[in-house]
């Protein structure tokens, strides 16, 4: 047997040598010490306000009510002229998020979602206006694709001229709420990256928080596992009104679920009540809207909630209000 | 001035090549193949490709993609995406069979058989997408003994082996006979959508989830948008807008790399051995008209017919031609360069096999082992007696004899679901049931409006059911099991806290699930300042109820139950309206409709 030579001793030493120190320096700079991980706390709360701050004009209003037309698209057209007309919120070239309830497998008629003529209207009114895109979105309960079919939002959204997005699971980025309850929630994208924001729910009657509309929309910008908001439905609505203040709140009343909210399925739960409410302010156009369903705004907890934040005001009697 | 050289000479030889490539040379004789051979020849290839993309294209398509023209009312996948295993005469045998019937668009299967009466096994070599798979892969990694003599020898005949597929089909058939589909585990289109579907394109999709992460934590803006709007498409061209999971279908992944690897060994190992749907066609080939003549005093041994043979069914000279192997892809006539293979009509039948060379005892052996299988699986004591709770079967599934009868595991079903609440069964509906589709709430639960399943379906073991039929309207509602809470686990039940997620979810009107209020106390988790044991407060909690006459065991309040890892309220199969046995209440009586008001 031939002892190692020389050379081959420096090149055998010398290969060992060096694996030895490429394993070294992975360990070394890729060394994790078990530190118990912190929280990044130097995230800044993320919250999106997209109120316009510009002066109204003189005879535009803060809450308008529109009534007595069968015609739910009429409704929505003179409620929105009433609050001044969709120039006063929308300027040439913005990019309209259009958030309207599309949350439930339900057709039309069983009032579980908005109606798809209200959120149509609301896209036509936005283009004409001026802007870029309108896209439509939410982020559904039942499986998304049969949501937005069945509701015939995706039709009719789509005829008025809208980018119809489903809340594909991708778009779904992390952010800090920071609210007294939510932190940190996987939030549609789609609704944080806007110029404006408008809100088209509609009103319904819910077993925990008796009644839903604009506020409770916002459940629809999230996405993991939401289900265990309900236990603190009321604290988890005020935080992501706090989070989420749109440019403009339209109510969908023109059929109301008064039973087996918020899905209802059967026409005997719906009403035909042939209203729109638009208001500049969430908690104003709730506190009208829960009327129609037979609540009052002072047995709703989160209004209460939202009001002592400073979101806006249940007394919707005491703005700039008209009926039309 | 030696470096341009050398690139001139490089180029040089790969110009030879190329030019050996497009005009080989031929070997002995010389003799040129007739040009309508090699027409057949690059038809085959095109018609290969294009089944297989037809095929996948169906496959991907097996969803429900909602779009701004859907129908609202009624929502059907509009494509017969089914379409290869209704043209699949060995689903139709094992279901005729069973059933004594065959189910509505399994008549096309005649289509197939017709082919092959004329043709021979024409589906295997030309249209069958699993053969397409193992050809292009044997292609593509060739066998181990992938050169010379030995690449001859591995496309030699061995009869052995290749006997193997038929005593599986005997046995398959046997058991259909016995009343039981289970034959379908082995049936090549089955194992195409069950393991593209199920596994393939689930991981083809991960992998893609995973790059999309990995790029938006880079933080750059393009490749963000970039990636979003490669997934966007991704989500509506192949209807994959979020991660699907399946049950233990790890296994089926497994099993189709263990099969397309046996191209190593055995080149088109399934096809040769294995697949029961070749050697149903293999059987009737007999009596096709179409076929080999061969002229055994030409023949040098040369063996070029051996190199790209697909059935191993002795081209060469000097022996008989095996019809009931043969793929009819032609290489061989292509191949030859003496003029001793002759494909034509009504061939000479003197130089050919025409039927498998199985004994009748073996063939009539392997039938009985078959129909044996059945009553063996049977008494463990699944279907009977001791009813699997987890085996919640789709709704418009038939009573679970008859769904055995003729479910073919070909997981249409699962791939279809838009919830992803299909499942392959494990063992939970017994060894006889392995594959056959179960519904998990807790990964999807069964939409309430949806019938895509039973629309796929190309056996009825889930029947075409109307949105009518399923909902209930003017009739009671098809229901799939039953709900119950564990009160142990329930927030409100023992936890005083508000909750009724399950409740919000439930869709039935009115709903099954139904709130009662009640006070209850509850400790405050700190002590007081002064040092006392905590305080009780009471509050008023909602808590939930089924109405087992009401549910009809959709599983949404199992999906969205915030108890994540055991939820508090859970569906079995009891009460499932297909079972006349497995029940709760007391039958003859309309409890699903409240009379409408």
């Amino acid at each position: 047997m031939d002892p190692a030579g020389r050379r081959d001793f420096l090149k055998r030493a010398g290969a060992a040598a060096a694996v030895l120190g490429g394993a070294a320096l992975v360990g070394v700079t890729r060394w994790d010490r078990g530190a118990p991980g912190a929280i990044d706390a130097r995230s800044e709360r993320s919250s999106r306000d997209y109120r316009v701050s510009d002066a109204a004009p003189d005879a535009a209003m803060d809450l308008v009510v529109a009534r007595d037309d069968a015609d739910p698209a009429a409704l929505t057209r003179k409620a929105i002229e009433a609050m001044g007309g969709m120039r006063r919120f929308v300027a040439r070239g913005d990019v309209v998020v259009v958030k309207p309830n599309i949350g439930w497998d339900r057709t039309p008629l069983q009032a579980a979602n908005t109606n798809p003529l209200v959120v149509a209207e609301v896209v036509r009114l936005a283009l004409d206006a001026g802007a870029k895109t309108v896209i439509v979105t939410d982020a559904s309960c039942n499986e998304p694709n049969r949501c937005f079919t069945r509701s015939g939002i995706w039709k009719a959204a789509h005829d008025a001229g809208a980018d119809v997005r489903l809340p594909e699971a991708h778009l779904f980025r992390d952010m800090r709420l920071r609210g007294e309850l939510l932190d940190e929630w996987p939030v549609l994208a789609t609704l944080v990256e806007a110029d404006k924001l408008i809100n088209v729910p509609v009103a319904k009657h819910h077993n925990l928080a008796r009644y839903t509309g604009a506020m409770k929309n916002w459940y629809g910008s999230l996405g993991g596992r939401r289900n265990r908001l309900h236990q603190k439905i009321d604290l988890s609505i005020a935080d992501l009104a706090a989070f989420l203040q749109p440019t403009l709140t339209i109510i969908d009343a023109t059929r109301v679920l008064l039973r087996n909210g918020p899905q209802g399925g059967d026409l005997a739960d719906t009403k035909e009540t042939r209203t729109v409410i638009a208001s500049i302010d969430q908690v104003a156009a709730d506190a009208r809207a829960c009327t129609l369903i037979g609540e009052t705004p002072g047995a709703i907890a989160y209004l209460a909630l939202a009001e002592a934040r400073g979101l806006g005001t249940t007394r919707w009697d005491r703005l700039r209000t008209r009926e039309v | 001035m030696a470096a341009g050289g050398t690139a001139r000479r490089f180029l040089g030889s790969l110009a030879d090549r190329a030019r050996a490539r497009l005009h080989p040379k031929r070997a002995g004789s010389g003799l040129p193949a007739r040009p309508v051979i090699r027409a057949l020849v690059w038809a085959r290839r095109v018609v290969q490709a294009g089944a297989f993309a037809l095929f996948c294209f169906l496959l991907v398509r097996t969803g429900f993609s909602g779009a701004f023209h859907t129908n609202v009312e009624r929502v059907r996948v509009g494509l017969p995406v089914e379409g290869f295993l209704l043209a699949d005469p060995y689903v139709a045998a094992m279901t005729l069979l069973s059933t004594r019937t065959v189910y509505r668009g399994l008549l096309w299967s005649l289509g197939v058989l017709a082919l092959t009466l004329v043709f021979g096994r024409v589906f295997c070599g030309w249209i069958c997408p699993f053969g397409t798979l193992h050809h292009f892969t044997a292609w593509l990694f060739p066998s181990r003994y992938g050169t010379g003599s030995r690449r001859v020898d591995s496309n030699r005949t061995h009869p052995v082996r290749q006997r193997v597929k038929y005593y599986l089909l005997y046995a398959s058939l046997g058991a259909a006979l016995a009343g039981s589909a289970i034959g379908g585990l082995l049936d090549p289109i089955c194992i195409s959508v069950r393991a593209i579907g199920l596994a393939v394109i689930p991981v083809a999709h991960y992998v893609a989830r995973a790059s999309g992460a990995a790029a938006q934590s880079t933080g750059s803006a393009a490749l963000i948008a970039t990636t979003d709007a490669t997934q966007d498409l991704a989500g509506r061209v192949l209807l994959q807008n979020k991660q699907f999971y399946y049950h233990h279908a790890w296994l089926i992944g497994v099993l189709l790399v263990a099969i397309v690897f046996m191209n190593r060994v055995v080149p088109r190992f399934w096809c040769r051995v294995m697949c029961p749907l070749g050697a149903l066609l293999g059987t009737f080939a007999r009596f096709a008209l179409f076929g080999m003549e061969k002229d055994h005093a030409k023949c040098t041994d040369c063996n070029l017919c051996l190199v790209h043979c697909q059935g191993a069914d002795s081209p060469q000279g000097g022996v008989k031609w095996r019809q009931d192997e043969c793929h009819m892809c032609m290489n061989c006539e292509a191949a030859c360069p003496e003029d001793v293979i002759k494909f034509r009509f009504l061939p000479g039948r003197k130089s050919a096999v025409t039927v498998p060379d199985t004994g009748r005892r073996t063939a009539i052996a392997s039938a009985a082992a078959g129909a044996a299988l059945i009553p063996a699986a049977r008494i463990a004591d699944v279907i009977d007696t001791n009813y699997s709770p987890f085996v919640i079967r789709p709704p418009g599934a038939v009573e679970e004899r008859a769904f055995l009868e003729r479910c073919i595991r070909c997981s249409e079903c699962m791939k279809v679901c838009p919830n992803n609440a299909l499942h392959p069964a494990f063992f939970e509906a017994g060894i006889e049931g392995l594959w056959t589709p179960i519904l998990i709430p807790r990964i999807g639960y069964c939409e309430p409006s949806c019938v895509l399943c039973g629309d796929v379906c190309p056996t009825g073991a889930i029947q075409k059911i109307t949105e009518e039929q399923k909902l209930g309207v003017g009739q009671k509602p098809i229901s799939i099991g039953t709900a119950a809470y564990d009160q142990g686990r329930c927030l409100p039940w023992a936890m005083a806290t508000p909750c009724v997620v399950c409740e919000e979810f439930c869709p039935t009107s009115p709903k099954a699930i139904w709130v009662e209020e009640v006070v209850v106390e509850k400790r405050e988790p700190t002590p007081q300042p002064d040092g006392k044991p905590p305080r009780h407060v009471s509050l008023t909690v909602q808590r939930p109820h089924v109405d087992p006459s009401l549910c009809v065991g959709c599983g949404a309040c199992e999906k969205v139950c915030p108890v994540q890892d055991k939820p508090a309220v859970y569906v079995t199969s009891v009460g499932e309206t297909r079972s006349k046995t497995n029940v709760i209440l007391l039958e003859g009586q309309d409890y699903n409709r409240p009379k409408k008001t």
